[in-house]
């Protein structure tokens, strides 16, 4: 199959999941216990001020016209206001997405980094001092809770050595080193746990190509372990440590709500939590749909990548 | 089934035959083992009940007294840490079990059936596991409002689609074997074959993926309590503890380092346990 097809099946296949989401999260919101007109006017609401507002937000049509109306908002980039301010919750997620974006992206960059030559010089050689190290990271990486973690290096690295701020978010047109200081902890936090994963991955992966007849042959050709490791192993190890980064990238996002929170940065996450804390119904259905679709899509150029680097797997989608 | 093959009266024996086959199986299970029996015999471990205050003894770092020290409050941080316990194991036992419960036979048939059983089984489950598990934990606490019980129901909601995924993953591989061939042409009927057959030889990844799921549980109702979302003071949560702990752990370390610790404990112990199972299960496998 050529790969353009490929690409239009693959997304054709994506339409019922994104009608689903959408369907969720839509319905998270009509099943809140009390309505959100008595959300929006709290306790001393009147029964004619209920009344307003209720019109106002197309409360008393039938459950399926209001689904229709909301979609048919969102469609065209009306994602609705915060209860409080009244701010189009566009207005606000534009402010808050680039912090997420940018953490996670330098979690991911953290965690390639400390996992991929790790990972590597542990399925080399197996049952070395690599290896055990990581095993023990591919372990103690996905049972260390990330907030706590957090916790800890501000604990020893702010607190202690002052080498990093404790909290807060310094914006890139400040300066890019400050910038990159100031997100660095919460990065290192969530790579972590990632390279907890992506080690385990790397490690396997590597340790199978390396059994494979063509690494023999370019042994006995008397290439260099280097070169046969970074130039060959690793480019036939890639696929499935591609496809992991893909399905993980779910975690990054989900780990940057509790993060963002511990070192207070201005990120998506932190937004969904506090309108969550106070039942700001709106901005909480935007954050989560932003973050889905970021996980989708992330996982939909995971699985183009992957058939550009493997032709068979477009055979799975006739 | 391995117990037929013992000697009565030798379990230290079985438990060394375990040992032997799966290190990290024994080592995750009898850490749980320790665990729980400090959670359930916490009022008779600590001479302190995890909310009697001690205002003499607020911020009192380690000692022979208070292992773990105090917190603002003077409260045993050692009492609360093990009452800690018994809210991260509930929620990690009963938000798997309710899951369980809906998962297996979801899972068993739409791997049995297959076609379009399975289609209208799996696609709504894809929907679910569009959102990272977080999210969709933190909004249903918040549309839903908190509380042990219903932090367990959206817990399980998350944790249905994973199950059900392994297991028709793992019914599917089966019910293509010939002994289920062989069931259906003495006549039995689909029910018996899914029951006695199909689920008795798949549910093994099952159990890897449950235990795992407990520590995940572990970790999700620290996280929520955390950020305000999960259990609520004065209530001894290893989350909440973390949280209260913040604001003073530049002088008092502790209150942060012991729940923080108790929570790695657990969730290492379920992830050596969800590890090690496989090698219990089946023929014993090369390495």
């Amino acid at each position: 199959m050529p790969l353009t097809q490929f690409v239009v099946r693959r997304l054709i296949l994506l339409l019922p999941v994104l009608v689903g989401m959408s369907i969720v999260v839509f319905l998270l919101m009509r099943l809140v216990p009390g309505d959100p007109a008595s959300v929006i006017l709290g306790l001393r609401a009147t029964p004619q001020g209920l009344a307003v507002i209720r019109d106002q937000l197309g409360l008393d049509l039938p459950i399926t016209q209001q689904y229709l109306h909301w979609v048919g908002n969102l469609l065209q980039g009306d994602l609705g206001q915060d209860y409080r301010s009244n701010i189009p919750v566009t207005t606000l997620l534009a402010d808050r997405l680039p912090v997420t974006v940018e953490l996670t992206l330098l979690a991911l960059v953290l965690a390639l980094i400390i996992a991929i030559p790790l990972g590597v010089r542990a399925g080399v050689r197996q049952r070395g001092l690599a290896d055990k190290g990581a095993m023990t990271l591919g372990l103690l990486g996905i049972s260390i809770p990330d907030f706590w973690l957090g916790i800890m290096l501000i604990l020893a690295l702010s607190l202690g050595l002052g080498l990093f701020p404790s909290s807060g978010f310094v914006p890139i047109s400040d300066g890019l080193f400050a910038n990159l200081r100031s997100l660095f902890l919460p990065a290192l936090t969530l790579a972590i746990g990632l390279s907890a994963v992506l080690v385990r991955v790397t490690r396997a992966a590597v340790a199978e190509v390396q059994e494979r007849d063509f690494v023999r042959f370019l042994h006995a050709k008397g290439l260099r372990q280097r070169a046969i490791v970074y130039r060959h192993v690793l480019r036939n190890a890639g696929i499935p440590i591609i496809t992991v980064i893909g399905l993980q990238f779910g975690y990054l996002l989900g780990g940057a709500v509790i993060v963002e929170e511990v070192f207070s940065l201005p990120g998506v996450g932190r937004l969904i939590v506090s309108s969550t804390l106070e039942r700001n119904y709106p901005v909480v259905q935007a954050g989560m749909l932003v973050i889905a679709l970021m996980f989708i899509l992330v996982n939909l150029v995971t699985d183009i990548l992957y058939a550009v680097l493997n032709p068979k797997i477009r055979d799975a989608y006739r | 089934m391995t117990a037929d093959f013992l000697q009565p009266g030798r379990s230290a024996g079985l438990l060394r035959r375990i040992y032997r086959r799966s290190p990290p199986a024994i080592i995750g299970g009898g850490l749980l083992v320790v665990l729980a029996f400090a959670a359930v015999a916490a009022p008779w471990l600590t001479p302190y009940a995890p909310e009697t205050m001690d205002f003499n003894a607020p911020l009192a770092g380690p000692s022979a007294s208070h292992p773990f020290g105090t917190d603002n409050f003077g409260r045993d941080v050692l009492s609360r840490v093990l009452h800690g316990y018994r809210v991260s194991l509930a929620v990690a036992i009963g938000s798997v079990a309710m899951a369980l419960v809906v998962a297996i036979p979801l899972g068993l048939v739409a791997g049995y059936y297959q076609r379009w059983l399975d289609n209208v089984i799996m696609r709504p489950m894809d929907v679910i596991m569009a959102f990272p598990a977080i999210v969709l934990v933190v909004a249903m606490a918040g549309f839903f409002g908190q509380g042990l019980v219903l932090m367990m129901l959206a817990l399980a909601i998350v944790y249905v689609p994973i199950i059900v995924r392994v297991m028709r993953g793992a019914a599917l591989g089966v019910a293509g074997e010939l002994f289920v061939e062989g069931a259906r042409a003495r006549g039995a009927s689909d029910l018996r074959i899914m029951v006695r057959h199909v689920l008795p030889n798949a549910i093994t990844p099952v159990f890897v993926q449950a235990s795992v799921l407990m520590g995940i549980a572990i970790l999700l109702e620290a996280a929520l309590s955390f950020i305000g979302l999960g259990v609520e003071p004065p209530t001894p949560s290893l989350g909440l503890m973390l949280a209260e702990g913040r604001s003073f752990m530049g002088r008092a370390p502790w209150l942060v380092i012991a729940p923080g610790l108790a929570i790695v404990l657990a969730v290492l112990g379920f992830n050596l346990l969800g590890n090690g199972l496989p090698a219990l299960y089946g023929p014993r496998r090369g390495r």
